[in-house]
């Protein structure tokens, strides 16, 4: 070969850590199946959508005006009755039980009223608040349409109308897709790098490198090269899993969304790298990167919980954690089809952390030698 | 030409001395035994020799190369194999050789007929293509010592490499040492077994970070009435103040 010494190195390096990767069928198995197994799970059973609420119905002196709300609603995917009700205590029963989830309550004699203020109530159960607010809403959505029906107003009434840009059906998919994303990568690029560098140091093989010509950088940069080809495959994986088996699309541009996701792709080995500078055992590093990194990802990257309705300590701190950024760059790109400009300080929060670690890395690997 | 030459080498850690004032020359194709207690300083010394490490004053030449100031120099031209086991487990007999070799930017096909003379030599036959992990302790330690001299270094430095072998194995393995040494290359090895220091041409003991003692085995026993390197060192050990 006439390749230069330093290239035959690093080629050597990385076919290494290829055998690594591959000889470990359990962890190669992992690594390609965990995404496909969490596109999954969350589209299908974990859902945070709002399906099949079960709905009580008190309704005293049924009439015509009460049937034709109580269809309109029932007819959705969204709504099914669960049980007719005769009194108020029946209907606090019921929710109490869990039998129900939602109480539709009309006040006798609805229909006479109904160029008054013909008053109906809804009682909900929101011991989850996140989705019986979803659902609320789109139940008072339904009955507004139904009784504007009904009873036309004589007098113009504004009515307001939502319209939900970007995610017509509240589907959560459009929403976790970008979470699993960045939640896949990261763990596969900081924890698996951080592991395989400190399995290194555990067994002295680090020993035996860092005495030879080698140059660390370069043995870096082979070891890290399998696992940006693995997050790349996944990525495309978990891409191709969204868009063809849960139909989400990807609005904005391919080529920025690919971009955005080499870039938190890097940031994140650069986690493993760091955490491997500090780690000095495998199950330290594993703990590091799956529990001090991982929760955070979880809870605070906007997965979960809304940012917005963080505290400010804790916006501030979910601030520090790169997924975030990179979750809330792929929502604009993907699903609100934002242009790229529009992720610029996600771009750069990104950026800037990743130069910060690699600094970081390089300057805790030069204390060790020292 | 003296393979490793120290001058007054220091290294110290904070108000901690490891290495203290050493002055010692190893000469070419020499086996050159290096004990001390744990906590001598033998593993500050090492690394300070292997570049991995700067000393605090004083200066050492390695294959003729400051290690101080062209420590990629002398990476080159040296070789190391630690106490613990260095090869990768779910690596090939083979793949292990030739990445190892690769690090050092040997030629593929040069490799490939190196390798195989070796394995021949060391008789792997069945083995070559097999994990590492599968092989016998006796046969790892004999592939990592080759391993580490693969590359023909002018020096390879060996920390306690029989640790936690049997007897019949270590005998085994020093005759590889000597197979090398008599190639040219310098064998800078430390031990904690006695009947090993025997083996060596000359032996320096460490205490407490100084060298006490430097003299072929033979001349240290006479030198202080002792039978067996084993009480000449309990002699020399018995002052240290670390432990």
């Amino acid at each position: 070969m006439k390749n230069s010494p330093a290239l035959a190195t690093f080629i050597a390096f990385a076919r290494k850590e290829f055998h690594h990767i591959f000889r470990d069928r359990r962890t190669i198995m992992i690594l390609l199946v965990m995404p496909v197994l969490q596109i999954i799970l969350f589209g299908f059973a974990i859902t945070t959508e709002v399906r099949h609420v079960k709905v009580g119905l008190l309704d005293p002196l049924p009439d015509q005006a009460t049937r034709r709300v109580a269809d309109r609603l029932l007819a959705s995917d969204y709504f099914d009755l669960a049980r007719v009700l005769h009194t108020p205590d029946a209907v606090e029963q019921a929710l109490r039980r869990g039998e129900i989830d939602l109480a539709l309550i009309f006040e006798p004699h609805f229909h006479r009223h109904l160029h008054g203020p013909a008053r109906l109530q809804l009682v909900v159960d929101a011991s989850d608040p996140n989705t019986s607010a979803l659902f609320t809403a789109y139940a008072r959505r339904v009955i507004t349409d139904a009784a504007l029906e009904i009873a036309p107003p004589v007098a113009p009434v504004i009515t307001t109308e939502t319209r939900l840009l970007h995610n017509p059906a509240a589907r959560a998919a459009y929403n976790f897709v970008p979470g699993v994303m960045g939640l896949i990568l990261m763990l596969i690029c900081a924890m698996m790098t951080s592991i395989s560098i400190v399995r290194e140091k555990e067994t002295g093989t680090m020993e035996i490198i860092l005495v030879s010509p080698a140059r660390p950088l370069m043995i870096i940069a082979a070891k890290i090269l399998p696992y940006l080809l693995l997050s790349c495959v996944n990525l495309a994986t978990i891409l191709l899993l969204a868009v063809h088996v849960l139909g989400v699309p990807v609005a904005g541009s391919l080529f920025w969304l690919v971009a955005v996701s080499l870039l938190f792709i890097i940031v994140s080995l650069a986690i493993g790298i760091f955490v491997s500078t500090l780690a000095r055992n495998q199950v330290t590093a594993m703990l590091v990167s799956g529990m001090v990194l991982m929760m955070p990802v979880v809870l605070l990257s906007g997965l979960i919980f809304p940012i917005e309705g963080m505290p400010a300590f804790l916006r501030w701190l979910s601030a520090l954690i790169p997924a975030r950024w990179y979750i809330s760059a792929v929502k604009r790109l993907m699903i609100e089809g934002a242009p790229v400009a529009f992720i610029a300080r996600e771009a750069l929060a990104l950026a800037c952390t990743g130069a910060v670690l690699v600094l970081l890395s390089v300057k805790n690997f030069k204390n060790r030698l020292a | 030409m003296n393979a490793i030459t120290t001058e007054r080498l220091t290294k110290r850690f904070g108000a901690f001395t490891a290495v203290d004032n050493l002055s010692f020359e190893v000469k070419r194709g020499e086996i050159f035994g290096f004990l001390g207690a744990n906590g001598a300083g033998k593993t500050t010394a090492i690394r300070v020799l292997c570049g991995l490490s700067k000393p605090t004053s004083g200066r050492a030449e390695v294959a003729g190369f400051d290690v101080a100031t062209h420590p990629e120099r002398v990476k080159r031209h040296i070789g190391y194999m630690s106490q613990r086991f260095s090869l990768y487990e779910d690596l090939t007999v083979r793949e292990n050789i030739r990445l190892y070799a690769g690090i050092y930017g040997i030629p593929t096909a040069e490799i490939r007929t190196k390798s195989d003379a070796l394995l021949r030599r060391l008789e792997f036959g069945d083995w070559r293509d097999r994990l590492v992990r599968v092989l016998p302790q006796g046969w790892r330690q004999k592939l990592a010592f080759s391993v580490a001299i693969f590359h023909e270094p002018a020096v390879v430095f060996l920390d306690e490499p029989t640790g936690g072998v049997d007897p019949l194995t270590r005998r085994q393995f020093w005759e590889l040492i000597y197979q090398a040494a008599d190639r040219g290359i310098t064998i800078f090895v430390t031990t904690h077994y006695m009947d090993e220091a025997e083996y060596c041409n000359r032996v320096s003991i460490m205490v407490d970070g100084r060298i006490e003692a430097l003299d072929s085995p033979r001349r240290l026993k006479e030198q202080r009435g002792a039978a067996t390197m084993d009480e000449v060192f309990r002699q020399l050990a018995r002052g240290a103040r670390r432990t």
